[in-house]
């Protein structure tokens, strides 16, 4: 891939910041989602939440299907392959998909490779649960990263420690003398030069969205004061109870998120939310898919 | 590039607490406003975010309208109020600079979306012409006086037809992708993703 494309790759995340990404499966969802101000939809067959439900082998959606979504709206349409599906890749990257997530929520193709994702000319998003995960991923190819969390849960604790993780280490390293840096890419078993990048700039070399588990205005408000860039938000808007109000106060919520009584109103009257499941009740941890 | 870490958390440049004029309003409501900001301290231009409509005060001379999402941008103009005082701006007569969304929120009319947001500069323009982010793109132009100028398009928009009260200061393939009417500059390109000062020096000078 040509250095121009990748860097075309990362500037379309750029262009996303500040905006909620929201899976969908159906043209009517991606309407609704569009409608509320998401800034790009996630076409999947299966949001995570019913993933968990049913179980089984989880794969790349149907092609006709991610078209559906594509002709019904007007923003970026992202859609998911298994981890290490090369192939399933080729083919999002056929019918021009605007985005590649490389997914946990998926079951994994290759429990030891990941894409080389340098192969392919459309950007591709990746989840990472510490900076050594998200390294690695920028290093096989990622433009842009998002934290793991657990997807289909509602609990936003696994989006919040990964989060606070990778910026924590983020910050470890800032602090390291130059001559330290050696070691500290060994560590965390990454390239030097992306080691490097972060010690100097003291931020990922890509753009940096929370995902799994936000499910509440003040979720994805959380989120942004812990330093994401942006917010998917997966099983929380189409599990709830109104999905187009909760919708729109999501997005009010990530673009204002320091504002506590735009908050206050915006948390008002959003009919149920999605039930949930706390992390200890879950049997399938997706975050530990991929490191 | 992406912008540098203080960006993520960073509304207003170091000089603006007392500005009383001249500072630039960046619209920051989604999308790569940040990214204006580090580009105005580069210059060393007052700067400030406009979030909510009260951020909007007598200190702003000026506005930029970003790159993002220009229906989300649409949408959270109105909720948060700033679509009037922006209009109210435009409508004065005073330097508005748009890129990409920015200069959807800014045309009288687009060719495949029933969307009028400011609706000022004279001008049909057509959203995502160039499709997905397969067909987003670099290369070099010229803006006016303003020659070898890097233009790097992100699922970005060309202007179909224009008015007699806009010029066409950037062609790419016959389509125009920069224009200037009175105050305002738009472009279908993003200056701000580049190290490139001068189409902002330029804007800075109306």
């Amino acid at each position: 891939m040509a250095e121009n494309r990748a860097e075309l790759n990362r500037n379309l995340a750029q262009m996303l910041k500040g905006g909620v990404i929201m899976d969908v499966t159906t043209p009517d969802q991606a309407r609704v989602a569009e409608d509320a101000g998401a800034c790009a939809v996630m076409a999947l067959e299966r949001i995570p939440a019913d993933i968990r439900a049913a179980g089984g082998v989880s794969r790349m959606s149907d092609p006709a299907m991610i078209r559906g979504i594509q002709e019904a709206v007007s923003i970026p349409v992202m859609a998911k392959v298994r981890i290490g599906h090369i192939a399933e890749a080729r083919i999002l990257q056929a019918i021009d998909i605007d985005y590649i997530d490389e997914s946990e929520v998926l079951s994994p193709a290759d429990d030891v490779y990941h894409i080389d994702k340098r192969q392919f000319d459309v950007p591709f998003v990746c989840g990472a649960k510490n900076l050594g995960e998200a390294l690695r991923r920028i290093a096989e190819g990622a433009a842009m990263i998002r934290t793991k969390g657990e997807p289909g849960t509602g609990d936003v604790i696994q989006a919040v420690r990964h989060m606070r993780t990778m910026n924590k280490q983020i910050r470890e390293l800032v602090g390291l003398r130059d001559d330290e840096v050696y070691e500290a890419a060994k560590q965390l078993a990454v390239p030097y030069d992306l080691a490097k990048y972060v010690h100097d700039n003291g931020r990922l070399p890509v753009v940096n969205f929370a995902a799994g588990g936000v499910a509440t205005p003040a979720d994805a408000a959380l989120m942004m004061e812990l330093g994401a860039e942006g917010v998917f938000v997966g099983s929380g808007i189409f599990k709830s109870g109104d999905p187009a109000k909760r919708a729109a106060a999501i997005v009010q919520a990530t673009a204002n998120w320091r504002d506590a009584d735009l908050l206050a109103r915006l948390s008002a009257n959003l009919g149920e939310a999605m039930v949930g499941i706390n992390e200890d009740e879950i049997q399938t941890i997706m975050a530990a898919r991929g490191e | 590039m992406v912008v540098a870490v203080e960006y993520i958390s960073k509304e207003e440049s170091e000089d603006v607490e007392d500005a009383r004029h001249g500072v630039t309003g960046i619209l920051a409501v989604q999308g790569a406003f940040a990214e204006h900001a580090a580009m105005l301290d580069r210059l060393g231009a007052p700067w400030k975010l406009l979030r909510a409509a009260e951020d909007f005060d007598d200190s702003i001379d000026r506005v930029i309208l970003p790159g993002g999402e220009s229906t989300t941008q649409g949408k959270l103009l109105r909720s948060t109020g700033l679509f009037d005082p922006i209009a109210a701006h435009i409508a004065a007569g005073k330097p508005v600079f748009g890129t990409c969304a920015g200069m959807i929120l800014l045309a009288s009319k687009l060719d495949n979306d029933p969307n009028v947001y400011f609706g000022a500069l004279d001008a049909v323009v057509r959203r995502n012409a160039y499709g997905r982010q397969l067909g987003s793109f670099d290369g070099t132009g010229s803006f006016g006086d303003i020659a070898d100028f890097p233009l790097v398009f992100i699922r970005g928009p060309y202007v179909v037809s224009v008015g007699p009260d806009a010029t066409v200061e950037t062609t790419v393939d016959g389509h125009p992708v920069g224009l200037r009417q009175g105050n305002i500059i738009a472009t279908a390109f993003h200056p701000e993703l580049t190290a490139d000062t001068r189409i902002h020096e330029l804007f800075l000078g109306l």
